[in-house]
């Protein structure tokens, strides 16, 4: 018998420990389809495919591959069965060549000797196929942009001959015409007869793309829907399980004083020449493709990279904070944009996390933590921002994704900021964070912080900030006022069209 | 309390103190093993042995919490023994020497930590020149010939009338630590660093100050407990502490601490010194030369990680 269906999991069902992650879940894909898979985070997204690419194993339920039941025990095995999983951290050696690591499985079974004029060859006709003759395949790929990394990645999976692709949250580090070329790929390996799962927390994207969407809430299976037949709406409310009343919640604020003047400041490769001010109470956004500056010029100003030239004023006066302990000292705070790398402990408890900014507010002068005090202090503050957590020992890393930039989050909120620069302040977070995290900001506004805010999604910055300052090639290439923000307005800038 | 959770309470327990549960074992199977294991003669010889050793251990921990290592603690042994035995040779009371041979460890220590922090060495490198310097260092105080010391002046810190003193500084140096590690900043962000040294400077800490701290604080230990050796042979020796860094960084594992930084403890890594030192002790006891005696701890250091693997795996996916 046909079967219409390239990949069925059905009553999938995985604990770990006591927990239940996934409890009878099923998705079916169809042979060259493109299916969304969404939820919340922890509704259980990632557990499930890695289940399918072999990382975990089932407690119960069955996986179909062409209608034949199979056992995935291990990544090989599922690779064998054509399935590859591209994760959002890659799995590339930033030290080889592209050729090298597009044809890595195959370095181990060429023998003694490699031929590698045909290795470079084949991988140049691979990228070729998926349009990116500009990516030179003996190129390092730790020298590649992270949207030419996905690409290579891609190229790995395909000459391993994937039949089932799955692309886990493949956009969350990629700009606008990055991500349109990524889009063009899917299609074309749809057409080939690939089957995609893709999954996302941009609800556009989705609409943009996919055939069929599954969606997931803790752990448990929601529905399966045809794209053509439900709404934006619809879905959120389908994967929240609530109406969402309201993503962008709105503030009353009254705009004060200015408390921070960048002049033509130089930092590097990539700040050149940025002047802009911030106002008490006034959330500044940052727009721009990815490697335009933005993060670079706020580093610079953190003290964590260093000034070339230029004039910071803060608080009417002339400062340049040598490091990020003199910024912070002064009420000057960055949460950083990747919050895995440069923001959390992960292997650390949520409590040690929550007060490492602040210390001193916990300990006496002779260094002396008072844990009582700290864990009351903890606890106070995560229930402000409606963190979710078991115990305040257990690791940030027992978190999903909101959370853990709660904990992000809340390590500067005890901190005192007088102005703070959010980057990227709800990558990979789902829509019920996201409200939450905008609530945080809109509060620190309204107490009069000055709020910089840099954000690769636009509506995000659109819905939240007062203003706009869009930045190219480490230059500023416009400012948008709250009354013309529009995508439109945004792109054009940031394109220089 | 369902049967199902008090098993894994249990379960938990038994993870969570492995090293003291293997350290019980080793100490039930010694006293099997030969008769003598249990006497107070050789109970008090296994403590008198130990207290250098788990000092450069707990040296060797805070170092390894940073996320780095340090090769150079046996050299710095030798460093801290040569100097107090020349000082009291010399004339001068022994407290004094002591402490200005425990001066010149720190010194040692700073210079690895200043490469580590501000030259961005890696600490296996840096510790390596200063293992070699500290050692050659030694040498040249020495003059290569141990040098012998009167009864009466350092030996009277392993002396039974005065109470034993290197065990009771050693017990103390430990519970100081101990305390240190869980109750103080200071502990906190050494861990925080070896977990994730950006966020720790992105949080506004200084990482280098700290470095720089936990290099000179084993450099301190390691001198002091080079001078425990050469209280206890009445001899200062620039041969003092060959390959103690290999034990003193056993200790830290058996102790389940983690090479690559932010997990380990104070009172388990003095654990697994002991574990260490019991295998020597019931080895010695039970006659077995020493060639082989290597071969076999090195297989019961492999078992002892292994455990630590294992159950820290099963920790994972509680």
């Amino acid at each position: 018998m046909q079967n219409e269906y390239k990949v069925q999991l059905k009553n999938i069902t995985k604990h770990f420990g006591g927990v239940k992650a996934l409890t009878d879940v099923t998705l079916q894909i169809k042979k060259g389809e493109i299916h969304a898979l969404i939820g919340e985070n922890g509704a259980g997204k990632s557990t499930l495919m890695k289940i399918l690419s072999g990382a975990y194993q089932k407690d119960s339920g069955q996986i179909f591959i062409d209608g034949r039941e199979v056992k995935i025990t291990s990544p090989k095995e599922a690779k064998d069965l054509g399935v590859a999983v591209i994760y959002q951290e890659f799995m590339l050696a930033p030290d080889l060549t592209v050729a090298e690591n597009i044809f890595i499985d195959k370095l181990v079974d060429a023998g003694m000797f490699i031929n590698w004029k045909t290795l470079k060859v084949k991988a140049k006709e691979q990228l070729l196929k998926l349009g990116f003759n500009d990516i030179d395949p003996s190129a390092k790929v730790g020298t590649l942009s992270v949207a030419y990394q996905q690409v290579v990645e891609i190229c790995k999976c395909l000459t391993r001959n994937a039949e089932v692709l799955v692309l886990d949250e493949p956009t969350a580090v990629l700009t606008f015409s990055e991500i349109e070329k990524l889009f063009s790929i899917i299609r074309q390996l749809k057409s080939e007869g690939v089957s995609i799962v893709y999954i996302s927390h941009r609800l556009e994207e989705i609409f943009q793309l996919s055939d069929n969407i599954t969606v997931l809430k803790d752990g448990t299976y929601v529905d399966t829907v045809p794209t053509s037949s439900i709404s934006k709406e619809e879905l959120v409310s389908m994967m929240v399980g609530r109406e969402i009343m309201q993503l962008f919640p709105s503030r009353q604020v009254k705009i004060s004083d200015e408390i921070l003047r960048v002049e033509n400041l130089n930092a590097g490769k990539l700040v050149k020449n940025v002047s802009f001010s911030v106002k008490a109470g006034e959330v500044v956004g940052f727009s721009g493709l990815v490697g335009a500056g933005r993060t670079e010029t706020m580093r610079a100003i953190f003290g964590a990279d260093s000034i070339d030239s230029g004039k910071v004023i803060y608080f009417g006066k002339e400062v340049r904070f040598k490091s990020p302990k003199d910024a912070i000292g002064n009420g000057f705070g960055l949460l950083p944009e990747d919050r895995k790398k440069q923001g959390l402990l992960l292997e650390q408890s949520i409590r040690n996390n929550t007060t490492l900014a602040s210390m001193h507010k916990i300990k006496n002068k002779f260094d002396i933590i008072n844990h009582r005090k700290e864990k009351e202090y903890v606890k106070n503050l995560l229930a402000d921002i409606n963190t979710k957590y078991g115990s305040s020992e257990d690791n940030a890393n027992s978190l999903s994704g909101g959370n853990q930039q709660k904990i992000a989050l809340a390590k500067w909120l005890s901190a005192d900021c007088k102005c703070i620069v959010f980057d990227e302040p709800t990558r990979g977070v789902d829509v019920g964070a996201k409200t939450e995290i905008y609530k945080i900001i809109n509060n620190l506004a309204e107490q009069g912080v000055g709020v910089i805010m840099i954000s690769s999604e636009m509506t995000e910055l659109i819905g939240m900030c007062d203003r706009v300052i869009i930045m190219r090639q480490g230059m500023i290439a416009g400012e948008v006022d709250k009354s013309e923000l529009n995508e439109n307005n945004l792109i054009k800038f940031a394109m220089g069209v | 309390m369902t049967k199902e959770n008090r098993i894994s309470k249990i379960k938990d327990i038994l993870i969570n103190n492995n090293t003291y549960f293997i350290l019980l074992l080793m100490f039930i199977i010694s006293s099997f093993l030969s008769d003598t294991f249990l006497t107070s003669m050789n109970l008090r010889n296994i403590a008198l042995q130990q207290s250098g050793p788990i000092l450069v251990a707990i040296g060797m921990l805070f170092v390894v919490l940073t996320g780095g290592i340090d090769l150079s603690v046996g050299s710095i042994m030798a460093v801290g023994a040569s100097v107090a035995a020349i000082l009291i040779r010399d004339g001068m009371n022994f407290i004094p020497a002591i402490l200005i041979a425990m001066c010149v460890g720190m010194m040692f220590g700073i210079f690895t930590g200043f490469m580590v922090a501000y030259g961005k060495f890696q600490g296996f490198v840096a510790s390596l020149a200063t293992m070699t310097i500290a050692r050659g260092t030694a040498f040249v105080f020495t003059n290569g010939t141990p040098i012998k010391l009167a009864d009466g002046t350092l030996n009277n810190i392993v002396k039974k009338e005065f109470m034993f003193p290197i065990i009771i500084i050693a017990a103390i140096i430990v519970i100081i630590f101990a305390l240190v590690q869980k109750f103080t900043g200071w502990g906190r962000i050494v861990i925080a660093i070896g977990s994730n040294s950006t966020a720790v400077q992105l949080a506004g800490i200084r990482t280098k100050h700290y470095l720089l701290s936990v290099y000179a604080i084993s450099g301190i230990l390691s001198a002091l407990a080079g001078v425990f050796i050469a209280a206890r042979a009445s001899t200062g020796s620039a041969t003092v502490g060959m390959g103690q860094e290999l034990d003193a960084i056993a200790a830290c594992v058996i102790g389940g601490a983690s090479l690559a930084g932010g997990k380990g403890f104070v009172v388990k890594t003095v654990a697994g010194a002991f574990v260490l030192a019991l295998i020597g002790n019931i080895m010695n006891l039970m006659a077995v030369p020493s060639y082989p005696q290597d071969i076999i701890k090195g297989f019961i250091i492999i078992a002892a990680v292994l455990l630590q693997i294992v159950t820290n795996k099963s920790e994972k996916t509680v």
